[in-house]
């Protein structure tokens, strides 16, 4: 063998255990949801095979007794929301950050540069208080008009992609008596679609996945999120890691779908994301 | 002034008034709030408040209990070191022409996009005594059960650990990215004069990540300091876990320590700052975006 093929051979070996060490988690994970409580009650060590394939009793009780119905509704709720609103906050934002010029534009662009390097997980001591007087505590609408409030991020992404768009467009429109608003409605929002698509990707997987949020600012069950929802796994059912397997099935099943259909535009959107 | 200069000096603040009074009440509020309130004893209920100096502040800097958070962070520190030496690795080797390519990116890259609840229960599942881990350590000769959440050094590794498997995947896709948009001229070029993969690396691909890297930098740091999702779920701060956000929410909404929990946001707070301001310095960005 030569010292070519020796290293390659390395390579591919680095990648499978690399591959391994993620799936192997995940695989012990998929097992045990399959297994039935007395299976494991047995001692079945987490990666023997299950004695029933098909055996879904166990998503039953995660959808049924863990709530998981609801919590996917909650989480729809916030979802369509907050990206909606993100989406027109941000494109609003960066229209008139571009396309106008106007006295304190400077210093509102510094006010978004300086706002996007603050944390939010630093202010949310504080942050909880004007949520509160806003009566918003215990409600959907906290989550949601955090999330929409704080996304600095996707003014970036459309800021980056308004200026792509030739300003003639506006002025040939104005010229045939097209007021701003028309012009934001009717022309630069149809074109910044690929910018859309970005944020509502990364947007989407954020709201999606995010704990904090939820957990501070709507502590009632019926208002779970599927990300509390399966927090709250941990407690009635205690040491029943077939049910809790399950429910952690559930909630990364819909993410794998995603994933599988939209790989490239994930990619590109977060890499565009973090860079920005 | 016409009519139609007001109506032009207006228009832009109506598209603006949404997204600035959201940034205002959000983000700029809190801030002035805790910062005033990092100065008080305020409980976080009751109406008054009494000023007490910089006394939270000390105590958040001399009490050995509260200070034991910043040796925590070290452990993610060190992880996402090993985070972005190994995201390096995997983005170098597969920027190369490989047999499943795709397939290795994308199992690298998923577990960045799972639930961190999901993986926080996942990983609790794999640590068990006698669970997934020690069966393939005893597959491999390393028998017996062990307490993998167990104690400070130990639970903290396995912990920073779990941090570097969700983690890894966004380094590893941004390298990536950053090392494909390197034209494949210079590689070629390269080749020519007699270059091996490692010349290429350190005089082709490093030079060309290096706002990537820099970037990643500030995130391990900020994400170290500001470690909460992972340790919160698996141990929620037990057995010497606790990181300085867990600390911060329990004193704030357990305890009702608002001033000290103000206090210590605040220090974070100036911390990150403090570091985003420094990788500005040291590595300037050229392409500077708003302005």
């Amino acid at each position: 063998m030569t010292r070519k093929a020796l290293l390659r051979a390395l390579v591919y070996l680095s990648l499978l255990l690399a591959g391994a060490v993620v799936l192997l988690p995940l695989l012990a994970v998929f097992l045990t949801s399959l297994k039935t409580s007395e299976e494991i009650g047995q001692g079945s060590g987490a990666l023997t095979l299950p004695h029933n394939w098909l055996n879904y009793h166990n998503y039953v009780t995660a959808f049924r007794a863990g709530k998981m119905l609801r919590a996917f509704w909650n989480t729809a709720f916030i979802l369509v929301f907050s990206i909606g609103g993100t989406v027109l906050i941000g494109s609003m934002a960066a229209f008139a950050i571009d396309r106008f010029t106007f006295r304190l534009r400077r210093l509102v662009i510094a006010l978004f540069l300086i706002g996007s390097l603050v944390p939010s997980v630093t202010t949310q001591v504080a942050t909880f208080k004007i949520v509160d007087n806003f009566g918003m505590f215990d409600s959907r609408w906290a989550p949601i008009v955090l999330y929409m409030g704080t996304d600095i991020v996707s003014i970036y992404i459309f800021l980056q992609f308004i200026r792509g768009i030739p300003i003639s467009l506006d002025e040939a429109a104005r010229i045939d008596g097209a007021n701003t608003f028309t012009i934001y409605w009717r022309i630069i929002l149809p074109l910044l679609k690929p910018a859309i698509a970005t944020v509502v990707i990364i947007k989407g997987i954020t709201v999606y996945n995010d704990f904090y949020i939820p957990f501070l600012y709507m502590p009632s069950e019926n208002l779970g999120t599927i990300s509390t929802s399966l927090f709250r796994f941990k407690g009635p059912f205690g040491a029943h890691w077939e049910d809790i397997s399950a429910g952690a099935i559930l909630v990364m099943v819909p993410t794998l779908v995603v994933f599988l259909f939209l790989q490239r535009f994930i990619y590109n959107g977060f890499t565009r994301g973090a860079t920005k | 002034m016409t009519r139609a200069r007001v109506w032009r000096t207006v228009t832009p603040w109506l598209y603006l008034a949404v997204p600035l009074a959201l940034l205002i009440t959000f983000t700029y509020i809190p801030v002035g709030n805790m910062i005033r309130d990092s100065f008080t004893d305020w409980d976080g209920v009751s109406p008054d408040r009494d000023y007490v100096g910089t006394r939270n502040y000390v105590e958040l800097f001399t009490r050995p209990e509260l200070f034991q958070v910043f040796f925590v962070s070290i452990y993610y520190l060190v992880a996402s070191v090993v985070q972005i030496v190994l995201a390096l690795y995997f983005a170098t080797v597969l920027s190369f022409d490989l047999r499943f390519r795709n397939l290795f990116k994308g199992i690298l890259f998923f577990p960045y996009l799972i639930n961190g609840v999901a993986i926080g229960l996942v990983f609790l599942y794999f640590f068990q005594p006698h669970g997934t881990l020690d069966t393939v350590l005893s597959a491999f000769g390393v028998h017996g059960h062990h307490f993998w959440l167990g104690s400070g050094r130990m639970a903290n590794t396995s912990l920073a650990g779990v941090s570097v498997w969700r983690f890894m995947g966004l380094n590893f896709v941004l390298f990536l990215g950053a090392i494909q948009s390197i034209p494949g001229e210079l590689y070629e070029a390269s080749e020519l004069d007699g270059a091996n993969r490692w010349q290429q690396f350190r005089h082709i691909i490093a030079p060309g990540i290096k706002p990537v890297l820099s970037l990643s930098a500030i995130l391990a740091i900020s994400g170290s300091l500001s470690a909460f999702e992972i340790p919160f779920i698996m141990t929620n701060g037990a057995a010497g876990t606790q990181t300085f956000v867990i600390q911060t929410v329990k004193l704030a909404f357990e305890f009702n320590k608002m001033g000290l929990a103000s206090a210590a946001a605040v220090a974070l707070l100036v911390i990150i700052l403090l570091v985003t301001w420094l990788q500005r310095v040291v590595v300037p960005d050229e392409r500077n975006d708003l302005v």
